[in-house]
C-alpha cells in the first residue's frame, strides 16, 4: 500500500489532499457547533440602535423586522423616530456612509407623547390593543390614560380611537431640557455652501 | 442696542489666525534679508512670484470651492505657503519652477484636502519635493554666494532678476553664476577629509557654509521672535535640532571622508533652522501635544541626518518633515494627555 | 506653610477687578417688585406655599424644597404675592420659568427671628437641617444645594475643608469684597461648617491678587480655637497662590491645595474634601446665628457702561435693571448684558430678568470692551487650546468630532470632563466657539443615553406584550387541543357511563338544547350547569373539567345573545348621543375639532345602526327557527 501510494505520485496527492479535507472538515464542523451563535448578533446590534417605537413607520412591523431588513441589506434610512442621528449610528455599525431619511416614510420630528383626552375616552380599549408596548392603562368601559413615561409616541393609538380623543402632544420643554445648539458654521458661508457640505459635517467648515 | 445672546466666554484674547500669519510672515525677514544679501535678489523675486501665483490660485480654488474668497484669503496662509516656498527654492527660479510648485502646494496639497486646517501634509514642502522629483536640475543649481563671485561675473540688479526668473534673460554665467551648495559637495566628495574639503571649495565657511551661517542666524532670530511671541511651543524645533545635532555629534568622527560635518556645521548649513522654526512648526500638519510634538521634531531632525548622510538628496528636511506629516496622527494617538481625574493619582 | 500645586493649561486674561473695588459695598433699596424663580438651584425647582394676594414677611419660606435635592425659597422683604407665573429667568436660555412674584410694602418687616446664642451645643444634623431650611445653595456659581454637600457619608472621613475666595473671573469683586468687610461672618461661617464636618486641616484658598485681605481673614480666623470645635488638632490656614485663571473651578482649587485629583465623574468628597464658597460661608452663618435665611447677596455690577460700578448687598429678586440703575447703566454703551463673568457667565434675554441666588456678577461691558466675536476662521490645530485646557483635553479634536456629531468619539475623549471654563475659547486664534460645541455635544450624549434608556424599556415592553399575545395564542391552541381530545375521549367512553359524566354530558345536552331554542336561561338549566361546574372543579380528570367548563361558556353565551344585542344597542344609543352633544357644544364654542367630532357622531351613529340591524336579524333568524 505505502509502496503502492510512493511510487504513484498523483495518489499520493490525491490521498494527501483528502486528508487535509478531512482535517479541516472536521475543524470547521467542530467549530460550528462549539462557537455556534445564538440568534443573529448584528440584527441584535442594529435593533438596539432603533429607537423601539414600534411605530412601523419603516414599513416593518416593529424594529426587530427592520433590523432584520437591514441586516438583509435594506436601506438605514427608513427610521423617522431616530432620525439623522440614529441614521448615523447604524452607518458607523454598518461601516456604510450615512444617507439622508428617506421622507417616504416620515420625517424626524421633535418628541411627542399620546394623551387621551379623558372626559371623552368611552372606554373602547382599542388604543390598549393597537399599542405596541403596553402603555395605555384602562379597563372596558372606563377611562384610559397614558402612562407618559413609557409613551415612545408612535401614534399607533391614534388611528383607532373610534372617538378621536388621542391628541399627540410635545413633550415639554424647559429650561432643563434647553441647550445651546452646535453653532452656525461660518456666516459668510451661508449664502453659498456647497451641496457637499450638507452630506458631509467633516468637511464643511473648509478652508 | 439690542442685547446679544452668545455663548462664554465672552472674553477673547484678540489673537486671530491671521495675526499669527502675519508675524509668521514678519519673522521670516530677517532670514530673507540674510539670503538677499548672500545670494541677490533672486530670493525676493522668488517670493513676489509665489505670492502672486499663491493668491492667484487659492482665489481660484475657492471660487471653483464656492466659498467667499474675501474671508479665506483674509487669513494669509497661502502667503505664508507662497512665502516659504518661496525661501526654499534656489534664487532666481524660473517662474513656471515657481507656478508648479505653488500649484500643487495651494491646489493639490492645500485645497483638494478641503483647505486650511484640513492638510494633512504641510503644502510648501509638497511643492517643494515634486519640484525637486520634477525637476533635479534646476532644483540643484544654486546661485553661488556674492562675496565668492569672481570679480568678472556682475551680481544681476533687481530688474535684471525678475527678467531671469521670467525667463526673458539668460543667467549672466551659468558657470560662474552658480555653484555647489556645501552640502552638495559634501555628497559628492566621499574621499576628501573635511578640512581637505574646506579648503579646496570656498564655499564653506567658517561653522557651516559661506553665506549660509547668516541665513541660518537670520531665520534663527525671526523664529526666536515667534517663540517669544508665543505662537509656538518651543517643543517641535528644539527637538529637530537637539536630535539632527545629536545624531552629527553621534557620527562625527573627527572630519573623516565618511563624516558628514560637525553639528554646527549640520545646523547651520541647508534648511535646517528655516525648517525648525518655519516648517517644523507648521501646526496643521504636526502633532497636536506638547509631548507630540517632542516626537514629530525628534523623528525629523533624525529622518533629516539619515537621508543627508545616505540618502540621494543633499539636503532633506522636506522629505523628513512630509514623512513625520504621515506619522503625526499615529503620534497623536499615542500621546494623549491624560485627562484631569483620569489618572493613576485620582484612582488611587 | 502648605505646599501648593499647579495644574496644567489657565490662561492670564485682564483682570479688570480694580474698576468695582473702589468703593465699600452698598446696600441697595428694595425694589418695588422682587421675582423669585422657584429654581435657583441644581435640582428640584422649589413648591409655592403661599398664594396670590397672601402677605408675607421679610424671611418667610414662600415655598417649600421638593425631594431631597432641592431648597427652599424665603421672602426677601415683607410684602403681597402678586403673581405666581411664568417670567423669564436668568438663563443662558432667555425662557421663562414659574416665578413668585413680590411687592413689597416697604415696610421690611422681618419674621419672627429665633437665632441661636450658641451654635457649639448642636449637633451636625441640627446644624445641616437648619442650613437646609434657610435656603442655602452654592454662592459660587453651581448653586448646588449646600446642605446635601454637607451631609456626607459617615464611611467616608473628611479630613478637608476647602474655603474657595479664589475669585478667578476676571471683572468679579463680590468675594473680594466680602472678605473685606465681612471677615468675622466668614470665619464664623467657617466655624459652624468645621463643627459640622470635623475636618483636620482648613485651607482658605485665595488668589495672589487679593493679598490685602490675607491678614484680616487670619486674624479672624484666629479668633476661633478650630480643635475644640471638631475635637481634633484643626488648624485653619490662610494659603495664596500665583493668580491663573480657572483656579477657582472647585477640582482646579482641589489641585492647587492638595496636589490630588478629584476622580472623574466623582466627588471631592471621595478624597476625603469639601469645598464652600465664602459666600456660603456668610450664609450659613446669616442662617444659624442670626436666623436669616438667604435672601440676599454681594452682587459686582460692572463694565464699562456703568458709570458707578461697585459691588451692591442685594436682595435676591431685584431686577437687574433696578440694580444697573444704581449704578447709572448707559443703556446705549452696552453691546450685552452678562450675568456672572466674561469666562462663564451668560448673556442675559432682557433686563428685567431678577438677581438669583447664584448671581455673583452683572457685567455691562462695552463694545470696546468685549468685542462682537468676528466668524469663525479654520482650525489650524496650533495646539494653543490644548495648551490652555486646565483638564487636559485636546479641545482641537473634541470640535472636530463634536463637528461630526460622533458622540462615541467625544466619550471616548473625556468631553464629560470639561469644565466649560471657556480657556479654549479665549486662546483660539480662529474665534471658534468651542464651549458651545462642547455644551451642545454633552446635551446630545446625554439625550442619546436617556434616548437608549427609553429604547431599551420599550423593547422590553413590546418583547413582554408580544410574548404575552404569544401566551394567549398558545392557550387558545391548546384549549382547542384538549377539546378534541376530550370529545375523542367522551366517544370511546361513551359506554361506561358513570354519575359524572353523565352531569357532565345532561348539562351539555340542556345547554345545546337552550341555544337552538334561544330562550332565557332558566334557573332549572343554570343549577345543573352549577352542578356540572362543581363535578367538573371536583372531578380529577383534567379533561373532563376543561369540557365542563367549556360547557358553562358556551351556556352562558348562548344564554343571553339577545340580551348582549340589546346591551350593545343602549351602548351606540349613548356614543351617538354623546357624541351629537360634543358636536352640538363644539358649534358653540366654535372648537376646531368640530369635523372631528361630527365624524365621530357620523360613525357611533353607523354603529349603533349596525347593532339595531343586527338585533333585527337575530330575531327574525329565532322566530324563523321557532
Amino acid at each position: 500500500m505505502i509502496e503502492l501510494i510512493s511510487q504513484h505520485p498523483f495518489i499520493a496527492a490525491l490521498l494527501a489532499l483528502l486528508m487535509l479535507g478531512l482535517v479541516f472538515g472536521a475543524t470547521l464542523g467542530f467549530g460550528a457547533v462549539k462557537f455556534a451563535v445564538d440568534g443573529d448578533p448584528i440584527v441584535d446590534q442594529i435593533n438596539a440602535i432603533l429607537p423601539q417605537t414600534q411605530c412601523g413607520q419603516c414599513g416593518y412591523p416593529g424594529c426587530k423586522p427592520y433590523a432584520e431588513a437591514i441586516a438583509n441589506g435594506d436601506a438605514i434610512n427608513k427610521c423617522p423616530p431616530g432620525g439623522e442621528a440614529g441614521i448615523h449610528e447604524l452607518a458607523n455599525l454598518l461601516d456604510v456612509e450615512p444617507i439622508a431619511l428617506d421622507d417616504e416614510h416620515g420625517v424626524e420630528d421633535i418628541k411627542k407623547v399620546a394623551y387621551i383626552r379623558e372626559d371623552e375616552c368611552i372606554g373602547c380599549t382599542k388604543c390598549i390593543q393597537a399599542c405596541p408596548i403596553d402603555a395605555i392603562l384602562g379597563a372596558a368601559k372606563l377611562m384610559h390614560t397614558v402612562i407618559v413615561s413609557e409613551c415612545t409616541g408612535c401614534d399607533l393609538c391614534v388611528e383607532p380611537c373610534p372617538v378621536d380623543c388621542i391628541d399627540m402632544i410635545p413633550v415639554a420643554t424647559g429650561t432643563r431640557a434647553w441647550k445651546w445648539e452646535i453653532p452656525d458654521r461660518d456666516p459668510s458661508h451661508n449664502a453659498n455652501i456647497i451641496v457637499t457640505d450638507n452630506t458631509n459635517n467633516q468637511n464643511g467648515h473648509a478652508a | 442696542m439690542a442685547l446679544m445672546r452668545i455663548t462664554s466666554p465672552h472674553a477673547h484674547n484678540k489673537q486671530s489666525t491671521s495675526d499669527v500669519m502675519k508675524l509668521v510672515l514678519l519673522a521670516t525677514l530677517p532670514g530673507v534679508l540674510a539670503l538677499t544679501v548672500a545670494f541677490g535678489w533672486g530670493t525676493l523675486i522668488n517670493i513676489l512670484l509665489a505670492s502672486i501665483f499663491g493668491l492667484a490660485l487659492e482665489a481660484l480654488a475657492l471660487a471653483a470651492r464656492k466659498r467667499p474668497i474675501a474671508f479665506y484669503l483674509k487669513d494669509y496662509s497661502a502667503l505664508v505657503t507662497a512665502v516659504l516656498l518661496g525661501i526654499a527654492l534656489p534664487p532666481y527660479s524660473a517662474w513656471w519652477i515657481l507656478l508648479t510648485g505653488m500649484f500643487f502646494s495651494i491646489i493639490v496639497a492645500k485645497q483638494l484636502y478641503g483647505g486650511l486646517g484640513y492638510n494633512p501634509f504641510n503644502p510648501a514642502m509638497v511643492g517643494y519635493v515634486v519640484l525637486l522629483i520634477s525637476f533635479p536640475i534646476q532644483m540643484t543649481v544654486w546661485a553661488a554666494p556674492i562675496e565668492l563671485l569672481p570679480a568678472s561675473v556682475s551680481v544681476p540688479n533687481l530688474w535684471d532678476s525678475l527678467l531671469i526668473a521670467l525667463g526673458f534673460m539668460q543667467f549672466p554665467s551659468v558657470d560662474g553664476f552658480t555653484m555647489a551648495t556645501p552640502l552638495d559637495l559634501l555628497r559628492q566628495n566621499n574621499a576628501l577629509m573635511i578640512d581637505d574639503l574646506k579648503q579646496q571649495y570656498s564655499q564653506f565657511g567658517q561653522w557651516g557654509g559661506t553665506g549660509w551661517e547668516w541665513v541660518s542666524l537670520g531665520f534663527l532670530v525671526g523664529g526666536l521672535y515667534l517663540l517669544y511671541r508665543k505662537i509656538f511651543t518651543w517643543h517641535a524645533p528644539i527637538s529637530m535640532l537637539l536630535a539632527l545635532a545629536l545624531m552629527s555629534a553621534l557620527f562625527y568622527d573627527g572630519g573623516s571622508s565618511a563624516s558628514s560635518g560637525s553639528p554646527p556645521f549640520q545646523l547651520l548649513t541647508g534648511a535646517a533652522i528655516f525648517g525648525a522654526f518655519f516648517i517644523v512648526t507648521d501646526p496643521v500638519s504636526s502633532a497636536v501635544s506638547n509631548k507630540g510634538r517632542i516626537i514629530y521634531g525628534a523623528g525629523i531632525g533624525i529622518l533629516i541626518f539619515l537621508i543627508r548622510k545616505w540618502g540621494n538628496y543633499p539636503d532633506a528636511v522636506a522629505f523628513a518633515v512630509l514623512l513625520m506629516n504621515f506619522a503625526a496622527p499615529l503620534i497623536d494617538h499615542y500621546t494623549q494627555p491624560t485627562t484631569y481625574g483620569h489618572s493613576k493619582k485620582s484612582k488611587s | 506653610m502648605n505646599k501648593i500645586w499647579d495644574f496644567h493649561g489657565g490662561i492670564h486674561p485682564l483682570e479688570n477687578k480694580t474698576q468695582s473695588l473702589t468703593k465699600a459695598i452698598v446696600t441697595a433699596p428694595i425694589a418695588p417688585q422682587l421675582t423669585l424663580p422657584l429654581s435657583q438651584h441644581i435640582g428640584a425647582p422649589a413648591k409655592p406655599i403661599v398664594q396670590v394676594g397672601d402677605q408675607v414677611l421679610k424671611g418667610q419660606c414662600i415655598a417649600e424644597a421638593v425631594g431631597p435635592v432641592s431648597v427652599p425659597l424665603h421672602a426677601p422683604t415683607s410684602g403681597t404675592v402678586i403673581a405666581i407665573e411664568q417670567r423669564t429667568i436668568p438663563h443662558a436660555s432667555g425662557l421663562e420659568d414659574n416665578c413668585i412674584v413680590i411687592e413689597a410694602n416697604g415696610n421690611d418687616e422681618w419674621r419672627t427671628r429665633n437665632p441661636i446664642t450658641d451654635y457649639t451645643q448642636l449637633d451636625k444634623n441640627t446644624l445641616i437641617k437648619i442650613i437646609s431650611h434657610a435656603g442655602i445653595s452654592g454662592m459660587g456659581g453651581a448653586g448646588f444645594p449646600t446642605s446635601i454637600k454637607l451631609n456626607t457619608r459617615d464611611d467616608i472621613a473628611i479630613d478637608t475643608l476647602i474655603l474657595n475666595a479664589t475669585e478667578c473671573e476676571p471683572y468679579i469683586t463680590s468675594d473680594h469684597s466680602l472678605m473685606r468687610e465681612y471677615a468675622d461672618e466668614i470665619a464664623n461661617g467657617v466655624a459652624i461648617l468645621a463643627k459640622i464636618i470635623k475636618p483636620t486641616k482648613i485651607l482658605f484658598g485665595i488668589e495672589d491678587n487679593k493679598l490685602d485681605v490675607v491678614d484680616g481673614i487670619s486674624a479672624a480666623l484666629a479668633q476661633h480655637d478650630f480643635a475644640a470645635l471638631t475635637g481634633l488638632a484643626t488648624e485653619a490656614e490662610v494659603i495664596t497662590f500665583p493668580t491663573k485663571y480657572p483656579s477657582g473651578g472647585e477640582k482646579q482649587l482641589i489641585q492647587i491645595l492638595t496636589g490630588k485629583e478629584v476622580p472623574s465623574g466623582g466627588l471631592p468628597a471621595q478624597l476625603g474634601i469639601v469645598c464652600q464658597n465664602i459666600g456660603t460661608a456668610v450664609a450659613i452663618h446669616n442662617a444659624v446665628c442670626l436666623d436669616e435665611p438667604l435672601i440676599s447677596r454681594i452682587t459686582t455690577v460692572t463694565g464699562d457702561a456703568v458709570n458707578q460700578p461697585c459691588n451692591y448687598h442685594v436682595l435676591l429678586g431685584t431686577p437687574v435693571e433696578f440694580l444697573l440703575a444704581q449704578s447709572d447703566y448707559q443703556k446705549n454703551q452696552s453691546a450685552r448684558l452678562i450675568m456672572g463673568g466674561p469666562m462663564m457667565g451668560f448673556a442675559l434675554a432682557n433686563t428685567a430678568v431678577p438677581i438669583v441666588k447664584t448671581t455673583n456678577c452683572i457685567l455691562a461691558p462695552t463694545e470696546e470692551e468685549l468685542p462682537t466675536p468676528p466668524p469663525a476662521q479654520a482650525c489650524i490645530r496650533c495646539g494653543m487650546c490644548a495648551e490652555a485646557c486646565p483638564a487636559s483635553l485636546l479641545p482641537q479634536q473634541l470640535y472636530w468630532f463634536a463637528q461630526g456629531k460622533e458622540l462615541d468619539k467625544l466619550e471616548e475623549h473625556n468631553i464629560a470632563d470639561c469644565i466649560e471654563c471657556g480657556a479654549c475659547s479665549y486662546v483660539c486664534p480662529s474665534n471658534i466657539p468651542l464651549v458651545q460645541y462642547y455644551r451642545a455635544s454633552k446635551v446630545d450624549i446625554r439625550q442619546r443615553k436617556v434616548d437608549h434608556q427609553n429604547a431599551e424599556l420599550a423593547k422590553e415592553r413590546f418583547d413582554a406584550r408580544q410574548e404575552r399575545l404569544q401566551r394567549l395564542e398558545d392557550e387558545k391552541i391548546a384549549a382547542r387541543k384538549a377539546r378534541q381530545a376530550a370529545a375523542k375521549l367522551a366517544a370511546e367512553q361513551r359506554g361506561k357511563e358513570d354519575v359524572k359524566n353523565a352531569a357532565v354530558e345532561a348539562a351539555v345536552e340542556r345547554v345545546k338544547a337552550k341555544k337552538a331554542k334561544g330562550v332565557q336561561e332558566s334557573p332549572a338549566a343554570k343549577e345543573s350547569e352549577n352542578q356540572a361546574n362543581i363535578i367538573a372543579t371536583e372531578s380529577d380528570d383534567p379533561i373532563a373539567r376543561a369540557v365542563a367548563k367549556r360547557a358553562a361558556q358556551l351556556a352562558e353565551d348562548a344564554a343571553n345573545p339577545e340580551n348582549k344585542l340589546i346591551r350593545a344597542i343602549d351602548s351606540a344609543k349613548q356614543r351617538v348621543s354623546k357624541s351629537q352633544t360634543r358636536v352640538v357644544d363644539a358649534e358653540a364654542n366654535n372648537d376646531e375639532n368640530l369635523a372631528i367630532f361630527k365624524q365621530a357622531a357620523e360613525k357611533a351613529e353607523a354603529k349603533l345602526a349596525s347593532a339595531q340591524q343586527a338585533l333585527i336579524d337575530f330575531r327574525a333568524q329565532s322566530s324563523a327557527q321557532e
